[in-house]
Order: structure tokens, then C-alpha cells, then sequence
């Protein structure tokens, strides 16, 4: 097989034959990004001198017979609004576009713990704040299957290098879908783990309630490796959770028996694409012929989960977003007139519309008069959809369902409408509200050869065995196994 | 509950928001916000009466430690982004004329 094809666990293995080395690999990905990258645009800025380095520091260690991390020498991509000490931290906003970040995030430090080599920072919907990556203050990705598509957001960057070929693997961060979307989006694995499972120091706040770092990757254990990793308790995230953390692989081809998989009507109604609609049911068929119960579950308030998702989602975004005010870091307007000035200029012409738009939806329901309509009801009916989860975990193990409505749409085609655009992540925002881990497996392609995702959620901090049921699919399936073809 | 809002509201967020505004986007905002405030607007037809608010998806607590000295970033570093600086401090237009 091809070198870039490779998953992390074969190349890691390659590696460690002594048949390849890890400048080879990184060299071998850097001359791949230079001639696709420029018609996907996956990647915001290259770290090539930084993972040339590493590499070769990887190899030196190997030849010396020193003991090495899980991901010696794997070239991964990071999204770029985790923090790196060395390069650009964008957040793919003009507001940060000069921003060096003096510290590194938990999820960067547990990589190049393991000994990681990072070849750069991907794109994304400027703050995380999108489902297509159209909101980049860098110009758009592009999604490998169809370039006139989008990739799905905001984590488009690390889905579409990905899928690419472009990476081995990539790190992530999800809000609202922002990692499983595009994940779904691409046709390649992508797992928002529990609230609190994974340290978000160093990761720029969107919404504090609701944000969690998590992998993308080629297959199911390569996001169980990668999990590994990253996950665990970190004093400097008070919201990091002090729970004792498995080994995400050890078990990891031993199937879930017996297993009672959820399905909810609610799901299935109007707004959901028919293609997408008969491969869930496909892939539910499927666990069925493997011995799972396939049970019918209730989820009545499923059709509130956005409202509240972007009320609750908006209110924190206008609150920490509120320290970009052009003093201490960013960018701040040429010849203010005086200081208040400077706050409205700065943050009128280094902010985007989508974030523009968030930002004063977020004040609008927190302002006086309207707190208690909007806020506070969201955060009673957000009580409410988490006692509809716990329901439905009385009676199965694993909940079962699309990942979005659609397969990936026409870049520009939803741009001017964001409510629209919004309604991308209906399937998706209930894992946040509730800080459930659910993924993103591919399960099959439209009839115009598009990738169609397949969800899955489980209780929280069960991690384990969210990641063996989906290797239960991977395993019987070849979905994961294709790829896009490129032009060069 | 408002069903919409208008140019004029608008401008009022954005004071709040510390967010100029042209002209064009205060009428695309006051449209665009409008559609999303109908759509949220469906959550009253929900009872919520004595439901207790969620702050945060799992039940987690203030976290504490000892006020001791630790490392932090240097003047450098902490400086190094800022826009404007003077000697050890971060400047901005004038406060007071």
C-alpha cells in the first residue's frame, strides 16, 4: 500500500520494523500536501521545519535503541484554534491573525509526549463557529470527494487532510458537531469523548459548557490510540474530570454481547435525506444480524435541542469572546479615536459576520428583559433533554443515529442563510448540551457518490465501549476503506 | 416574547456587543437575527415550570488549590502580542484628556 495510505497503526508499525523512517514518512506527507493542499486547502499554515526536526530526532532516538511514545514519529495536524508555542494560533480569524500562542495546549504536550510529529495547523470555521468552514478568515476548504463541496465545520481542515491523505490523523474540537460533522462529511472517523474527559487548556473558548477536544482519524483504533493519549485529568481545566482512564485498544475487538441499540423515530422525520435515512437503517440492520436488539426509544424533545443549542451556544460565545478587545493581544483598528473606540473599530473589522452574528445573539438573550425568556428557559429545557437521555440508557447501551441531515452540500449554497445553515446540526448538538461521547463512522455514499455518516452515542465517560461498537460496524464494513480520488 | 427585532435593536446590541455596525449590516442583522429568534421562540411551548436549570452537562463542582506562587508567563511573553506597548505595560489611546 501506498505510504500515505497508511493507518497510524501500520505506519507506527513500519516504523518500528526500522523498514521506514519517520523523515520519510513527514517528507513523503509534506511533498502530498504541496500538491494537493492548494485545491483543498486543508492546512492554515505548515510547521515543515519544526516536523522535519522532530522526525529526525524520532529517528535518532529509534537507531539508538531508546524506548519511544505510542506515536513515534506519526505526522499528525492540529486545528488551529489549539494552541502550539511555535507558529500561529488563528482561530481562522482576522482577530488573531498575527496571534503566537506562549503556551501549549494538554493535547499538544500529550503528543509530543508520545512522541508525536506535528505537521501543522488546518482550517476552520472562524472560532469554531459553523458547519461548512465557509467561515474562515482564511478562505474555504474544500472537501476532498467533490471539491465543489464543503467539508462540514467547523473542524473542516483536520477531516478534509484526513481524507486526504494529508495527515495520519488530526486533532479536533466540537461544540455543537464540529467534529463529527465533517468527520461525516469526509467518509473518516471522528469521536467527541464525555465533557471533562479531555483537558481543554489551551484550547480558545467557544462555548465553556459545551466544548471538547476529540481525534479524526482513518479507523476505529486509531482514534482509541489517539484517545489514549489526550485523554485524562489536568488541574489547569477545573472542568476536566479526575476519573481513572482506560486502555481504549486493549479490548477493542472483543463485541459488545449483549447489546441494545436505540433508534428513535424522531430521527427519521421530515428533514432528513432519504439516502441517508435507508443507510442508517442499513447499518442498524447490520448490528441486528450481529445479535443486537434494536430497541424503539422516545425522544420528544430532540426538536428543541437546537433552539436551546444555539441560544446556550451563543450566550457563552458573546461572553468569551468578549476578551478580544485589541489591548493585550490581537488585532486592534488603526488610529482609534479614542479608547472606547478602539474596542467597536477593532472588533467591528477583525471579527467575521458568522461570529458577528453569534456574538450579538449571545448579548441579545443575556441582555436585561430577555434573560429570562431566552437564557435561563434553554438552560430548564437543556434539564430536560439530558432526563430524556437518561431514559433512554434505562433501556439500551448505545443510542443509533444519523449524524446530519444531509450529505455534503454545494459550497456558497447555504451561506447567506444561517438559519439554514444552523439546522446542519440538529443530529448533532444533543451529545454537547448533555456532554455525551458519540461518533462518527462512515456508513455509506449517496448516489452521487457522497459520504453518509452513521451516530452513535452511549452513556457518559463509556467511552470504551462507544469505541468497540463502532469497531463492531468497522470490522464487517469496507466504507472506511475509500477514498477519494484526487486530481494532481 | 418579541417576535423580531429591528435596524434600531440592533444597534442597540451592538453597543452592548462593542461591535460597529454598517448601516447594511444592521438591516441583514435585524432580518437574519429575527428568523433565529422565531425559530428559538418554540421552546415556549415547553412547560418548564419548577425544572431546574443546567449549567453544565455533568455534575462537576469548583475546584480549589492552595493560593501559592507558581509560573507564570513573563513580562516578555505576555507582552510579546500585544499591539502597543510601553516599557513594561500594555498601551492604549488616552483614557483621560
Amino acid at each position: 500500500m501506498e505510504l500515505h495510505r497508511l493507518t497510524i497503526q501500520q505506519l507506527a508499525g513500519e516504523l518500528a520494523k526500522g523498514q521506514l523512517s519517520s523523515r520519510q514518512a513527514t517528507e513523503h506527507l509534506f511533498q502530498r500536501i504541496e500538491r494537493h493542499d492548494p485545491a483543498i486547502h486543508g492546512y492554515l499554515e505548515l510547521h515543515q521545519d519544526a516536523a522535519l526536526a522532530q522526525a529526525d530526532r524520532i529517528d535518532k532516538r529509534r537507531s539508538k535503541g531508546e524506548t519511544l511514545g505510542p506515536l513515534a514519529g506519526v505526522p499528525l495536524a492540529i486545528k488551529d484554534n489549539i494552541c502550539i508555542s511555535h507558529g500561529r494560533t488563528t482561530c481562522a480569524s482576522k482577530i488573531l491573525g498575527n496571534f503566537q500562542a506562549p503556551y501549549e495546549a494538554h493535547v499538544v504536550q500529550a503528543l509530543n509526549a508520545a512522541d508525536a510529529v506535528i505537521l501543522g495547523k488546518t482550517n476552520l470555521d472562524e472560532f469554531a463557529m459553523g458547519a461548512s468552514t465557509e467561515n474562515s478568515g482564511f478562505g474555504v476548504t474544500r472537501n476532498p470527494w467533490n471539491l465543489q463541496t464543503v467539508p462540514g465545520g467547523s473542524s473542516g481542515g483536520s477531516a478534509a487532510v484526513v481524507a486526504a491523505d494529508l495527515a495520519y490523523a488530526a486533532l479536533g474540537s466540537d461544540t455543537g458537531g464540529s467534529i463529527r460533522q465533517p468527520a461525516a462529511f469526509c467518509s473518516v472517523v471522528g469521536l467527541k469523548p464525555t465533557y471533562g474527559r479531555v483537558s481543554r487548556y489551551g484550547l480558545v473558548a467557544f462555548g465553556s459548557s459545551l466544548d471538547q477536544i476529540g481525534p479524526i482519524a482513518k479507523t476505529i483504533p486509531d482514534l482509541a490510540l489517539l484517545l489514549n493519549i489526550i485523554a485524562g485529568h489536568d488541574r489547569r481545566d477545573s472542568t476536566s474530570a479526575d476519573l481513572e482512564v482506560g486502555d481504549y485498544l486493549a479490548n477493542l475487538d472483543k463485541p459488545v454481547k449483549p447489546l441494545r441499540i436505540g433508534v428513535a423515530g424522531e430521527y427519521f422525520q421530515e428533514g432528513l435525506d432519504k439516502e441517508i435515512a435507508q443507510a442508517v437503517r442499513q447499518a442498524l440492520d447490520f448490528y441486528a444480524s450481529l445479535g443486537a436488539e434494536i430497541v424503539d426509544i422516545s425522544m420528544p424533545l430532540n426538536k428543541y435541542a437546537l433552539a436551546v443549542y444555539y441560544i446556550v451556544a451563543t450566550a457563552e460565545a458573546s461572553s468569551n469572546l468578549a476578551r478580544y478587545d485589541g489591548v493585550r493581544y490581537g488585532y486592534r483598528d488603526k488610529d482609534p479615536k479614542d479608547y472606547i473606540d478602539m474596542y467597536y473599530t477593532s472588533r467591528a473589522h477583525g471579527f467575521g459576520a458568522e461570529v458577528k452574528r453569534r456574538i450579538m445573539l449571545g448579548t441579545y438573550t443575556l441582555s436585561a428583559g430577555y434573560y429570562d425568556a431566552y437564557y435561563l428557559k434553554a438552560l430548564k429545557v437543556r434539564t430536560l433533554i439530558r432526563q430524556d437521555f437518561d431514559k433512554a440508557f434505562e433501556q439500551v447501551d448505545c443510542i443509533a443515529g444519523p449524524v446530519t441531515p444531509t450529505p455534503p452540500f454545494r459550497l456558497g449554497e447555504k451561506i447567506d442563510d444561517p438559519l439554514t445553515l444552523y439546522l446542519s446540526d440538529v443530529y448533532t448538538v444533543m451529545a454537547n448540551l448533555t456532554g455525551l461521547p458519540a461518533i462518527s463512522i462512515p456508513c455509506g455514499f449517496s448516489s452521487a457518490g457522497l459520504p453518509i455518516g452513521l451516530q452513535l452515542t452511549t452513556k457518559a465517560f463509556s467511552e470504551e465501549l462507544l469505541l468497540r461498537i463502532a469497531r463492531m460496524f468497522e470490522q464487517a464494513t469496507d466504507y472506511h476503506l475509500q477514498k477519494p480520488k484526487l486530481q494532481s | 416574547m418579541p417576535a423580531k427585532i429591528d435596524p434600531d435593536q440592533v444597534r442597540r446590541i451592538a453597543r452592548l456587543a462593542r461591535i460597529n455596525l454598517t448601516t447594511d449590516e444592521l438591516e441583514q442583522f435585524a432580518g437574519q437575527l429575527s428568523d433565529i429568534l422565531n425559530y428559538i421562540d418554540q421552546l415556549s411551548e415547553l412547560n418548564t415550570e419548577g425544572v431546574e436549570p443546567t449549567t453544565h452537562p455533568l455534575k462537576i463542582s469548583n475546584v480549589f488549590r492552595q493560593d501559592q506562587i507558581g509560573q507564570s508567563l513573563s513580562n516578555e511573553q505576555a507582552l510579546a502580542n500585544a499591539p502597543r506597548t510601553h516599557g513594561d505595560f500594555f498601551a492604549v489611546p488616552k483614557v483621560l484628556e
